[in-house]
């Protein structure tokens, strides 16, 4: 057992207490970027590039893991309280979250992200340390037609979920898939749907589109509210801690989510954003009280936040075994290993084992310690809500478009958020579920991709996509899931007949 | 965001005072501002950012800011410099052979030539590999299968119309078959057609050497050549022209003033540019962060500017990328 004794090592180099500073340096910094809309990880390592040139590089690498970890747990803060979410990967926590903060369960919220969060990196770090080598060599050969069939089954069951009709989620969803076909196309690097505005021509951000359609829509509706009936802040009720029942309906989707979002994290295209989706629909299916869904149920912030750390973790294992950076973060913390002249890659565990263990070793201590930071704070955090609302949203849409302009300083992306902000509305006031254009948004570039990747590999044959294994069960699974409510409906009325 | 870059800055700042301290005292008056046309963790940034710590650790500009101006394989950013950075003496920004692609093939109105070229920075080499497992052995086996079958060669890469493109192009053509009917599938950068090399489901790719090198050096994938002209000190792989192709393509970056600069303004930008290039600091940087020398003054660098902007406009023409 090498890598136990070389953890052990590990260990030893990240309790050093200089790496235990930039470890702690690292969490809250990411928190309080995470906190922020607009300011990503990615940009913040970026910017301290320059500066830890002159740490050793440990050090330096573990702040910045740190911050990558910090980041992950301070986007969930905002888009439960403020249903504001500053990264895509967060979109999904603020479905329920921001409902259980509105009915005055934000601290159980907040905590079930935090802890879930905590679980998932633990055990997804612990899938990091042992698992790597050998997922990466599973997760090169997921082909284009792979990807296809992973984005069907996910458009499937996102778009069968959400939405008090099915016509009325489909038509949200054709609205993102719309906007996700806007820009320069990856494969023929022909612009699309753009008008002739160079600003479209890399696509509208998902960040944008969420945030307009959430926090902007959200703040239109509260004000064409107020007019005619001032609401009252909402009442913290109850415990801002999480009660039995909340331990027993979050442990499961904490497992689940982190067996979804680690795997799905070390695909090359993999990403965060699917893992939470599937999660938060598997989590609907399974609870036991799925009516709760859409007014707040903690199993759907459990099981997304959990995936999304997890797939945070996933992330690194493409990062330390191939140099293949997955995520923007991930690009920098890239740049951030040559700045000392190590290429990470397959010579990375033989050549630099020391530098690899203490890494994963500071991402447990990296994780203990945002927890510790994190807990103390819901209290805080809660207090946001007392607030008046007017204020509140005043400041919502101040940090929104701050955001917004700090990530792409350009008025067409303020035109953008804004014409968001009142689709946002009108999608409220005309009872269009919100999340599946941002899905769209998401996964139709991906899918696209996939599908004409998949042609182009096979010179136009679609049969390329039933001959892999693997492909094939993935597009049955989605054809399953398309077709089984509507038989199942049909055998019900049929029993329903012969009573 | 605001506070964010000043602390950013301030403890860069911090930083190379602290080090570089007793060389401070030269610093000349310069403040200036570098536009980086691409997102933070790009090539451009990290030019962009590796130029701001080394002019300042050097003394040949006072003060230097980064500002990210992503979209559009950077046309966006270099539409927005063209209006902000007219006659501007503080003004620089960065871009490379995408930017010259990028303006052609999105059709844009601006491109690097309505810029003022200061001076040739860095100079990478693309390589082409194929698996491990490939029964392609040397470059002309490579060639051999494009001309039996282009079509059927699969080339994977970076995104269309940028350089991995365009050298896979002339190789295709250099064997003799069609560039129009190459068959490219574009990724959207080195590490996702990583995954689809190792993975077995191309015949052919081509990256920045950098990107890859992890791979060529373990064995899981075989380098045929390089693009760069010359060989390079610890890359195996020969250049194509020593394989008796004459293709080069460089994957270079480059430092360019604003529109209209003339006179002591530029030449005061000039100077601040050279030095800082000539410095032991800004060699350090290059070492470090593996990336080739390839500076070329002003003169010599406006004219390969002008050289390089006819010759990626007639292989995208001949592959259907522009008209």
């Amino acid at each position: 057992m090498d890598s136990i004794s070389f953890l052990i090592e590990g260990f030893a180099l990240a309790i050093q207490p200089a790496n235990l500073i930039y470890a702690a340096i690292g969490v809250m910094i990411g928190t309080a970027v995470g906190v922020l809309p607009g300011i990503g990880p990615a940009l913040t390592v970026a910017l301290l590039l320059p500066v830890t040139f002159k740490l050793d590089p440990g050090g330096s690498i573990i702040m910045f893991a740190g911050i990558y970890y910090g980041g992950m747990y301070g986007g969930s803060t905002t888009a439960i309280l403020l249903n504001t979410p500053g990264e895509s990967a967060s979109v999904v926590t603020a479905l329920e979250g921001n409902k259980m903060a509105r009915s005055g369960r934000g601290g159980p919220a907040l905590a079930t992200a935090a802890i879930g969060s905590f679980v998932a990196a633990l055990i997804a770090t612990l899938g990091l340390a042992f698992l790597a080598p050998i997922l990466v060599k599973v997760a090169v050969k997921f082909g284009p037609w792979d990807y296809f069939g992973l984005m069907l089954i996910a458009f499937v069951t996102v778009s069968a979920t959400f939405g008090s009709s099915p016509m009325r989620g489909l038509t949200s969803l054709a609205f993102g898939l719309w906007l996700g076909l806007m820009g320069i196309d990856q494969l023929t690097g022909q612009a699309r749907l753009t008008f002739g505005v160079p600003e479209l021509l890399d696509g509208v951000e998902v960040t944008t589109l969420a945030v307009g359609l959430f926090a902007i829509g959200e703040a239109f509706l509260v004000a064409s509210r107020h007019l005619h009936k001032p609401e009252k802040p909402i009442p913290v009720k109850g415990s801002i801690w999480m009660t039995k029942e909340d331990w027993g309906r979050s442990w499961k989707p904490w497992l689940r989510g982190t067996v979804l979002g680690f795997p799905i994290g070390a695909l090359p295209a993999g990403g965060a954003e699917i893992p939470t989706f599937l999660s938060y629909n598997i989590e609907r299916r399974l609870s036991r009280k799925p009516q709760e869904f859409g007014q707040g149920a903690i199993e759907g912030v459990a099981g997304p936040e959990a995936a999304n750390n997890a797939s945070a973790a996933g992330t690194l294992v493409p990062l330390l075994t191939l140099g293949l950076p997955t995520s923007a973060t991930a690009a920098v913390m890239l740049a951030g290993f040559q700045q000392y002249n190590i290429q990470p890659g397959p010579l990375l565990f033989t050549q630099h084992a020391d530098l690899v263990w203490g890494l994963v070793a500071s991402l447990f201590i990296a994780n203990v310690m945002l927890l510790v930071l994190n807990l103390p704070l819901v209290g805080m955090w809660v207090k946001l809500l007392k607030i008046p609302l007017p204020w509140l949203y005043a400041g919502i849409l101040v940090f929104a478009s701050m955001g917004t302009i700090a990530a792409n300083p350009s008025v067409v992306e303020l035109l953008l958020l804004t014409g968001f902000g009142v689709i946002g509305f009108l999608m409220r006031r005309y009872d269009y579920p919100i999340a599946p254009a941002v899905v769209g948004l998401i996964l139709g570039p991906l899918a696209d991709n996939a599908l004409r990747r998949s042609l182009q590999m096979s010179l136009g044959d679609p049969m390329i996509l039933f001959q892999h294994p693997s492909s094939a069960i993935m597009i049955a699974i989605a054809t399953i899931a398309l077709i089984a409510p509507f038989i199942f409906r049909g055998l019900s009325r049929f029993q329903h007949d012969e009573d | 965001m605001r506070n964010f870059m000043k602390y950013g800055l301030m403890a860069a700042i911090v930083g190379s005072v602290l080090s570089f301290g007793s060389l401070s005292a030269t610093a000349q008056d310069l403040e200036l501002t570098i536009t980086a046309p691409a997102g933070a963790g790009g090539g451009w940034d990290s030019a962009s950012r590796s130029l701001q710590e080394a002019m300042m650790a050097t003394g040949n500009a006072k003060s230097v800011q980064v500002v990210n101006v992503p979209g559009a394989g950077g046309t966006v950013g270099l539409a927005q410099f063209i209006g902000s950075a007219k006659g501007s003496p503080n003004q620089l920004l960065v871009a490379g052979i995408t930017l010259v692609g990028a303006s052609i093939s999105n059709k844009s109105p601006v491109n690097l030539t309505q810029v003022t070229p200061l001076a040739r920075l860095t100079g990478d080499p693309l390589v082409i590999v194929v698996s491990k497992d490939s029964p392609i052995k040397t470059i002309d086996d490579l060639l051999a299968t494009i001309k039996t079958d282009v079509a059927k060669t699969i080339w994977v890469g970076g995104s269309a119309g940028g350089a991995d493109h365009i050298l896979a192009a002339l190789v295709t053509k250099a064997a003799g078959a069609d560039p129009a009917k190459i068959n490219y599938v574009a990724y959207s950068g080195g590490g996702e057609s990583l995954a689809a090399m190792l993975g077995g489901q191309a015949t052919a790719g081509v990256s920045g050497y950098g990107e890859w090198e992890g791979q060529i050096k373990s064995g899981d994938l075989r380098a045929l050549a390089i693009s760069y002209p010359e060989p390079i000190e610890g890359i195996e792989a020969k250049p194509l022209k020593a394989q008796g192709l004459d293709i080069e393509l460089v994957n270079w970056r480059g430092i360019f003033a604003g529109p209209d600069v003339q006179g002591a303004d530029l030449d005061a930008l000039k100077a601040a540019v050279d030095n800082t290039v000539k410095s032991e600091q800004w060699q350090a940087i290059l070492k470090a962060r593996g990336w080739s020398d390839y500076y070329a003054p002003t003169d010599e660098f406006k004219t390969f500017i002008a050289s390089e902007n006819d010759r990626v406009r007639s292989i995208l023409t001949s592959i259907g990328l522009a008209d």
